[in-house]
């Protein structure tokens, strides 16, 4: 492998690396210490972030995470464009939970332009983002364990996971890049099929994790590596701005669907999980149970869903459906007027936070009273949690770094907006 | 006592010099004042037992393309004790590149650090004794601030040069 030089790494990087506050004392006589470029091609790192390590033997000094990789200006184009033409967008942030991204932008918009979606809308909407929570605790689960090792467990949270794109499949055509919600609503309703699939899905799902967790949960190779590894307590995770399971695994019982309740959370009964510890094991102890409370959730939603519209019916706000566009004149100009100038939402700014899977995702929006935003600040919670990765990997071994990293599950498709 | 009330009257009795602002729209409180008073008010809203807004959520800016005070910058904050979330908002006053700059609040919130980053890397304001300010995603070497409105959409050709060949 060549040997990294030092202007191959950009000064101001190696400058906070060396001088990043550090109270590991290192052997001068034997000189070992080393300076190691991890990722951002490494599949271990979730995607491209690059972390720099300072090592003594193996033990990290001071890290520097950089990002930037999948920088794609979603903020820049959002000001550029239709508050409803920014939905399929909102795929590209947590790609492994789109459709938790769709609900989240279409209440910030809602919010602002003071409109709000017909019960089974909102009902869907809190299916929907509780199954994305699932998948995504999912896939972050299997892919911890196939970082410290254990390669089954992936592949069977995978196909857990797959049965949730089938219900996606059905429920609006597209089993990965969803753009299933509008403003003021959901693209179409969910058909019986669908709810009969999800309904399966719910109830063979307990026994189904289990089975995952059992090959695991006595795996004493996968419980010593991360029990005790990046432990952070809940003041300190407070103070680093973290929110989500990353938060709960350090016993802060924070979860804005309960401190800060949006759609019809209030009215469901189900836990705040946490777990006291604060090591990267209670972080995915967390992540599993909030799992089980989210199908808790789900199977309460299917029993109280009611009847009814799915699209709000105000013409000059909600986009109307396609076969009223193709047989009425009104809609036709409604449809015209929307499409071309916007909603139009009234002078005004909004910040909307829902209860991601990463963690706290927000949007805060700035109107002009024009059809676009002025401007769009997405708060991501993979970027905010990432910042607490030196303070969490200082003093670990190499090799639990990439577990370490497996443990806060960052999506950088997000955190690099 | 309501904490839409009570956060005024605190703040005013605290800081009777300052001016606030504050406005209630569509159930996010927000308040304004001037940027030399961030750190003491930031430190007094999270040091109060009353209050006790502990958690930095989001710091961030707006460019209003204006010929006087051309950025805002906005910062969320969330208190874990009555679950109430507000708005600082603190115009910067002037217009000259100069003018473009506040202090740091990783001195209250450890935790805008990399926020901050951001915002100086996308609007290109300095945060005066910040530990680390750096660009967070763009290149060291870019001259350019993206979300500012001056800045065109399609990008500048030629400001992020390829990596040369060999």
């Amino acid at each position: 492998m060549p040997k990294l030089t030092k202007d191959e790494v950009h000064p101001k990087i190696i400058e906070a690396l060396l001088g990043a506050d550090s109270d590991i004392s290192v052997d001068d006589a034997l000189e070992n210490e080393m300076i190691l470029n991890m990722g951002p091609q490494h599949p271990a790192t979730h995607g491209v972030l690059r972390v720099l390590l300072r090592l003594d033997g193996e033990t990290v000094i001071a890290s520097v995470p950089e990002l930037g990789y999948l920088h794609r200006g979603y903020e820049k184009m959002a000001e550029n464009m239709n508050y409803f033409e920014f939905i399929p967008h909102t795929d590209r942030l947590d790609y492994l939970s789109p459709m938790a991204n769709n609900v989240a932008w279409v209440l910030a918009v809602e919010k602002l332009a003071g409109i709000e979606a017909p019960p089974r809308a909102q009902y869907i909407r809190m299916m929907i983002a509780e199954l994305a929570r699932i998948a995504s605790h999912l896939v972050a689960i299997g892919s911890l364990a196939m970082d410290v090792g254990a390669l089954t467990v992936f592949l069977w949270t995978l196909r857990e996971r797959e049965k949730i794109l089938d219900i996606w499949d059905i429920l609006c055509g597209a089993r990965f890049t969803n753009s299933y919600t509008r403003i003021g609503g959901v693209a179409n309703d969910a058909q019986p099929e669908a709810l009969a699939k999800v309904k399966w899905f719910i109830d063979q799902f307990e026994e189904n994790l289990d089975e995952c967790e059992r090959l695991v949960n006595t795996n004493r190779i996968f419980i010593e590596r991360l029990d005790g590894a990046g432990v952070i307590t809940g003041e300190d995770a407070i103070e680093m701005g973290m929110t989500g399971p990353s938060l709960r695994g350090s016993g802060v019982e924070f979860d804005l669907r309960r401190n800060s309740p949006y759609l019809y959370y209030n009215d469901f009964d189900f836990k705040v999980v946490t777990y006291p510890d604060g090591d990267s094991l209670s972080r995915y102890f967390v992540r599993a149970d909030e799992a089980r409370e989210s199908a808790k959730i789900v199977k309460q939603i299917l029993d109280k869903m009611p009847q009814g519209e799915v699209l709000l019916n105000q013409p000059k706000k909600v986009l109307p459906h396609k076969t009223e566009i193709y047989t009425k004149m009104e809609e036709l100009i409604h449809d015209f007027m929307i499409v071309n100038f916007g909603i139009q939402p009234p002078v005004g700014d909004i910040y909307h936070a829902i209860e991601g899977s990463k963690g706290e995702l927000g949007f805060y929006l700035v109107s002009k009273g024009e059809g676009r935003p002025w401007r769009c600040k997405i708060r991501s919670p993979s970027m905010v949690n990432l910042q607490s990765l030196p303070h969490l990997i200082k003093g670990q071994m190499i090799s639990d770094v990439v577990a370490i990293i497996g443990s806060i599950d960052p999506i950088m498709g997000e955190a690099d907006k | 006592m309501n904490l839409r009330e009570l956060i005024p009257q605190k703040l005013q009795e605290k800081f009777p010099q300052v001016k606030f602002k504050f406005v209630d729209y569509r159930g996010d409180l927000s308040v304004q004042f001037d940027k030399e008073h961030i750190i003491n008010i930031g430190r007094f809203l999270k040091e109060d037992p009353e209050l006790e807004f502990r958690l930095c959520e989001d710091v961030t800016a707006i460019d209003w393309a204006e010929r006087k005070n051309r950025f805002t910058v906005v910062y969320h904050i969330f208190s874990m004790k009555h679950n109430f979330r507000l708005r600082l908002k603190v115009p910067l006053i002037g217009n000259e590149e100069s003018d473009y700059d506040i202090d740091s609040v990783t001195v209250v919130w450890k935790g805008a650090n990399w926020m901050e980053r951001e915002t100086y890397d996308m609007f290109g304001i300095k945060f005066n004794n910040h530990p680390d300010l750096r660009r967070m995603y763009m290149p060291e070497d870019f001259q350019y601030y993206p979300l500012r409105k001056d800045f065109p959409l399609m990008g500048i050709p030629g400001s992020l040069p390829l990596p040369k060949k060999e």
